[in-house]
């Protein structure tokens, strides 16, 4: 019974990890088409921001939450302007210069902090189920992925900004008739989407280390779940993880953490088979 | 039925590679030789993106998935056989199949361009994790153990075949390299010249079109890309004679690099990827020497340039400037 308990808890917060990686990706990918191969590396920044700023005696929740979607953001903002920018509607193109920047920030964090795991404690403890002991801060992760969804839907559904954001991605010109600048849009929403990439680098950091290459763990786990979410950006993704998230685990748990992505893979793979679209190009299909 | 340009091409390809066999060894020293051969076996990992992406409109951002296929298969077979013999037909076949059946989910399924670069990378990344964790002596094939991070070191050299006693000496795989890499050329474009080939180009330039006019477009290039795989199979073959097979060859930085290889020499041209693949590996081998900057980082900013600044890529910009030239030379 513990035991049932315990892997819940854990297909929970492996599904919750999903989100949280994927989310950012999820923005830039569903309102702008713009396939950003550096997520990862988003992500990597976003994590050596949170252990910079806590090795600097910076207060640990500021470190992990304020700091590193702050610091990314504008990072991301910087890149749309003198990258992404040239390349709209260009999408293999994109797709190949963003490879580039990625190269590039693994590469420059190297040589600026080498290639050596940092870690940072992670907050909490643990807290026992019968005989087994279950990370408080995987808890939080749970806590904070439904937090940054309800965030995002939020933003997109109730406030003006999100109504310009959605309407310039469906056309453009027409926003552009009515007065909205679609650069700024489009600056605005890279940003905001690299801002949620670097805020789930400080989240996972206490659990993963922080090292340059960390983006590549976890870009084709958040590729494969937006692709497999399908149009409808945030349902999308969340179904995929949940879906994608509950593989993973179960297979990790059976075997080991590399099969576990093996399923997860091969499962992702044959779904885009019967679903090419993704799981909202065929269900849910109006929702958000 | 060939033509004469495709001739002249094949011939001149092949006569470049003929002489290379024959000069080569002579003039460099054993070190660079087997530098060289590297080099080569990467070329033909380059010609075999270059084939699929510039004349099948197939974006696969995980060749080396084949490519190091090719060379662990080559590796376990011929180690496990104690003749490399057959091991290179296995070595060549595994990562055809592969290919083939990632190209049936693919294809079949109808997914779309960028869907396709996701899903061919994150095989190449799964696979490049699967071969990391075969540490341990429970990871074996037969009578190889697979090695983990550090890869199998006792990668066995080819050998005459059916006399395993006879081993070849370096200068005599480079021969073999160069001479396979200049087949690979002129196999590539007698394909492009054949009804599959000229049909896989319509493809490329028009897929809906083709389909209306009643090719399987499904089938075109699913059988292209198998053909792709078996070229990267036999790069990574040869790759595995010069060096020897470990996880990097499917690592993200080589899987970066063939596409840069491909971007910055020229898509749709064949001989372009390999000139590209043997500039920049130059250029690498040389900042490896640097210890100021890290080698990521250069290839990543020259990725950004490559395609802000040169989308075309080298050898179609070159051509086109010689041939305004040639014709501002025509006019005066």
């Amino acid at each position: 019974m513990d035991y049932a308990v315990v892997v819940a808890l854990q297909i929970v917060s492996g599904v919750a990890t999903l989100v949280i990686v994927s989310l950012g990706l999820a923005v830039v990918f569903g309102m702008m088409r713009v396939i950003n191969l550096a997520h990862g590396e988003f992500l990597m920044l976003g994590g050596y921001t949170a252990i910079l700023a806590s090795g600097q005696g910076i207060n640990r929740w500021l470190s992990i939450l304020v700091l590193p979607p702050l610091v990314v953001g504008l990072i991301g903002a910087v890149v749309e302007r003198v990258l992404i920018r040239r390349l709209y509607g260009r999408m293999v193109d994109t797709m190949l210069a963003t490879w580039g920047l990625s190269l590039a920030f693994i590469g420059g964090v190297t040589m600026l902090f080498g290639n050596s795991v940092t870690g940072i404690s992670a907050p909490f403890g643990s807290f026992g189920i019968g005989r087994f002991h279950v990370a408080g801060y995987d808890m939080f992760l749970v806590l904070a992925s439904v937090v940054l969804s309800l965030i995002v839907w939020a933003v997109l559904k109730l406030t003006p900004a999100g109504l310009i954001a959605r309407g310039t991605m469906q056309n453009a010109e027409m926003a552009a008739a009515l007065g909205v600048s679609p650069e700024r849009v489009y600056a605005l929403t890279f940003a905001a989407g690299a801002a949620l990439s670097g805020l789930a680098g400080g989240l996972i950091a206490p659990v993963s280390g922080v090292l340059p290459t960390m983006g590549t763990a976890y870009i084709a786990k958040a590729f494969i779940t937006v692709i497999t979410g399908g149009a409808a950006m945030l349902t999308g993704t969340l179904v995929a993880s949940g879906l994608l998230g509950s593989v993973l685990t179960v297979f990790t748990f059976l075997t080991t953490p590399v099969f576990g992505e093996v399923a997860l893979l091969v499962m992702a793979i044959v779904l885009l088979r019967l679903l090419p679209r993704g799981i909202t190009g065929r269900f849910l299909r109006r929702a958000l | 039925m060939v033509g004469f340009r495709t001739g002249l091409q094949i011939g001149v390809a092949l006569m470049a590679a003929v002489l290379a066999a024959v000069l080569l060894p002579r003039y460099l020293e054993l070190f660079t030789l087997i530098n060289a051969t590297v080099f080569v076996s990467m070329g033909v990992l380059a010609l075999s993106l270059g084939l699929i992406w510039g004349f099948g409109g197939i974006l696969c951002f995980g060749q080396t998935a084949f490519f190091g296929l090719g060379g662990y298969t080559y590796a376990v077979a011929s180690i496990n056989f104690g003749d490399t013999t057959w091991a290179i037909p296995l070595a060549l076949a595994l990562p055809t199949a592969v290919a083939a059946a990632l190209g049936y989910l693919m294809f079949y399924g109808r997914i779309s361009d960028v869907y396709m670069g996701v899903i061919t990378l994150t095989t190449t990344l799964i696979l490049f994790k699967f071969a990391n964790s075969t540490a341990g002596d429970q990871w074996k094939i037969g009578s190889s153990p697979l090695g983990g991070f550090n890869g199998i070191p006792g990668t066995p050299p080819l050998n005459v075949p059916f006399d395993p006693g006879t081993q070849l000496a370096p200068d005599q795989i480079f021969v073999i390299a160069v001479l396979c890499l200049g087949l690979c050329y002129a196999a590539a474009k007698l394909i492009l010249r054949t009804r599959f080939g000229r049909v896989s180009v319509a493809i490329k330039e028009n897929e809906l079109r083709a389909e209306l006019l009643g090719y399987d477009v499904r089938l075109h290039k699913m059988a292209l890309f198998a053909v792709g795989g078996f070229m990267a199979g036999l790069g990574g073959i040869l790759f595995a004679n010069c060096v020897f097979v470990s996880p990097t060859m499917f690592s993200l930085s080589y899987a970066g690099q063939v596409i840069i290889w491909v971007l910055v020499g020229g898509i749709g041209t064949l001989a372009g990827p390999v000139i590209g693949c043997i500039l920049i590996q130059t250029l690498t081998t040389y900042a490896g020497t640097l210890s100021m900057i890290d080698p990521n980082l250069l290839l990543g900013a020259l990725f950004m340039l490559a395609v802000v600044a040169v989308p075309k890529g080298l050898l179609p910009t070159a051509t086109n400037l010689l041939a305004k030239l040639a014709r501002r030379g025509d006019e005066s």
